[in-house]
């Protein structure tokens, strides 16, 4: 299957990705509206990578799609799986209780809490089997690419 | 090739998944006692809080058996297993013969014997059939007035948060001196004691119920190990679980606490696997097999069994104690070894950072310059990181001054384990 490769090197820490994974993840698909309405709207909507910076180096952190996922291992509410089709590590929101299970076990630490009325885990999608994630697609300078590893 | 599975929960599930990425001709039968398809336990506290309804019980879809083309047995309890024939035999007499069998049939919920422990009103909390008992009494015309929880860990917690949130007024008994003292430092207990009193919970820690007195066979009054006689109509016990291992031990299988098992969870018989709370597997952080009974564990420790009866060998590094609560909204978790008190010791050194008013609070354990435990309240998020770090051994001495900071997270840590973590197979440490 593809993953997100990231290419800590050539990261100018722009956070495009994190902008373009938003509206991405918005209802309305539009940047103005999921940054002013959407997201302050208390429904959750928040960037499903996350962005690192420590003085030189940045990079943009999404879900590594694990051949052994210890978040499958750990989900007692059987939301986290393996999408059929796409072969990608996805939350069922609508069964996620957000017991955090899935956090404390993620070694990249790329699974995020959302506080929405209902707590779910947050994660990457790979933009449900898009065929460029929009982080990716969005990236000016490649430090961000999309391969068959 | 005919694999029997006994019991039907994270273990049956991690083994099933498994044995079909591999094999798709096998037979799978699958025995439980229970009458209940395949559900999950540490979901139970969130249907007994009211948060979920029993539908969303259910671990996997109900396609599960056929999509995978396992058979399923219930309601019949496998009551012998005869390692030289090859066969196991059940409470109703049925007879089935196997070529690879897995134990998987979990832990017993301890009771302490005490006067009045049959009484109508008295439950354990890990099997669905507790949780609507309970639910029963909770919701029926005349509710609940005053429920105890005996057990100050990691299930009794979870049991007493969600009979807070039906609106239950609920007592907690730990007969040690703190609560979550098997997995929490002092501070982190007290913590969640405060949010628990708070919330309106009684903790009473240095006691537990000593005798249980009953109205008409029902539960009415409990007298405590101090002498104190409390009202009492629910009364749940919360301990914990001891390996389910009768089975095993009177087939004959090499049994300690729970069932012996190698790094493929064989047991002492080569066509026997065991796998979950039942099984003695190895733990990375103490170094030694023991029996942690957690979901991820249990899981994990089944499909490497599956895989390993179909002849892949996936074997495994070794499991870690830990686990996740959450009272009255704040979640907290302990990961690893990290409930030592701070006495001096040569070897350790701890690291923490407590801001009371947030409810936030860090501890982290370090033995001989690599991470070995940790415990998050509040602000649970990168926790996984921490969990990262003591799976892999890293040495953490470089790195220790980041590891509470505020932005904490990959880049906090040396640079080549950082890339291992983000690319995966090809860069080792």
């Amino acid at each position: 299957m593809k993953r997100i490769v990231i290419h800590e090197e050539y990261c100018i820490g722009c956070r495009l990705c994190e902008v373009h994974c938003l509206v991405q993840h918005s209802e309305s698909r539009d940047i103005i509206k999921a940054y002013k309405v959407e997201r302050q709207s208390g429904g959750g909507l928040m960037p499903r990578l996350l962005f690192e910076e420590s003085g030189p180096i940045s990079f943009a952190l999404q879900c590594r799609q694990c051949e052994e996922p210890s978040c499958l291992e750990a989900c007692i509410s059987g939301a986290m799986h393996r999408d059929p089709k796409t072969g990608a590590i996805i939350c069922d929101e609508s069964r996620c209780v957000g017991c955090w299970m899935c956090i404390m076990v993620c070694p990249a630490g790329a699974i995020q809490q959302s506080q929405t009325l209902h707590k779910i885990a947050s994660k990457c999608d790979l933009c449900y089997g898009a065929e460029m994630p929009a982080c990716v697609a969005n990236c000016p300078n490649e430090a961000l690419t999309y391969e068959e590893v | 090739m005919k694999i029997i599975i006994i019991g039907n929960s994270a273990t049956a599930v991690g083994a099933v998944e498994s044995i079909r990425l591999y094999d798709q001709s096998a037979e799978i039968l699958v025995i439980t006692k229970e009458s209940s398809l395949i559900y999950s336990r540490p979901m139970l506290s969130h249907y007994l809080a009211g948060q979920i309804d029993q539908t969303r019980v259910a671990y996997r879809d109900p396609d599960f058996y056929c999509r995978f083309d396992v058979q399923v047995i219930t309601d019949d309890a496998v009551t012998e297993i005869d390692l030289a024939a090859r066969t196991v035999t059940a409470e109703s007499g049925m007879t089935q013969s196997y070529d690879k069998l897995l134990i998987s049939t979990g832990g017993v919920p301890i009771v302490p014997p005490m006067p009045g422990v049959d009484a109508e009103g008295v439950y354990t909390f890990t099997e669905l059939s507790d949780a609507d008992g309970i639910l029963d009494r909770v919701q029926r015309e005349k509710p609940v007035q005053n429920a105890v929880v005996v057990g100050g860990g990691m299930i009794g917690i979870k049991a007493v948060d969600a009979l807070q949130q039906r609106g239950v007024s609920v007592t907690m008994l730990e007969l040690a001196p703190r609560i979550l003292s098997a997995a929490f430092d002092q501070t982190a207990s007290d913590m969640v004691s405060d949010i628990l009193r708070r919330s309106g919970v009684t903790v009473l820690t240095n006691d537990t119920v000593a005798k249980i007195h009953t109205v008409d066979g029902a539960i009415g009054e409990v007298t405590l190990r101090s002498g104190e006689t409390i009202p009492c109509d629910l009364l749940v016990f919360g301990i914990g679980v001891r390996p389910n291992s009768v089975l095993a031990k009177s087939a004959g299988l090499e049994v300690n606490r729970g069932v012996v098992v190698d790094s493929f969870m064989r047991s002492s018989d080569p066509y026997v696997y065991a796998a979950g709370d039942v099984a003695e597997a190895y733990d990375l952080v103490v170094d030694m097999n023991r029996t942690v009974a957690i979901w991820p564990n249990a899981y994990r420790q089944g499909a490497i069994a599956g895989a390993h009866m179909v002849g892949v060998e996936r074997p495994d590094e070794g499991g870690i104690a830990m686990n996740t609560i959450e009272a009255d909204g704040v979640a907290a978790m302990a990961i690893g070894d990290a409930n030592m008190e701070d006495s001096g010791q040569a070897d350790l050194q701890f690291l923490s950072e407590l801001d009371e008013r947030a409810h936030r609070y860090r501890r982290l354990v370090i033995r001989d310059g690599r991470l070995v435990g940790a415990i998050l309240v509040g602000d649970v998020n990168r926790a996984g990181i921490y969990t990262g770090l003591i799976r892999s051994k890293v040495p953490v001495n470089d790195c220790c001054k980041t590891l509470l900071s505020p932005h904490f997270g990959l880049l906090s840590l040396p640079e080549h384990y950082r890339k291992h973590v983000v690319t995966g197979e090809g860069i080792e440490i």
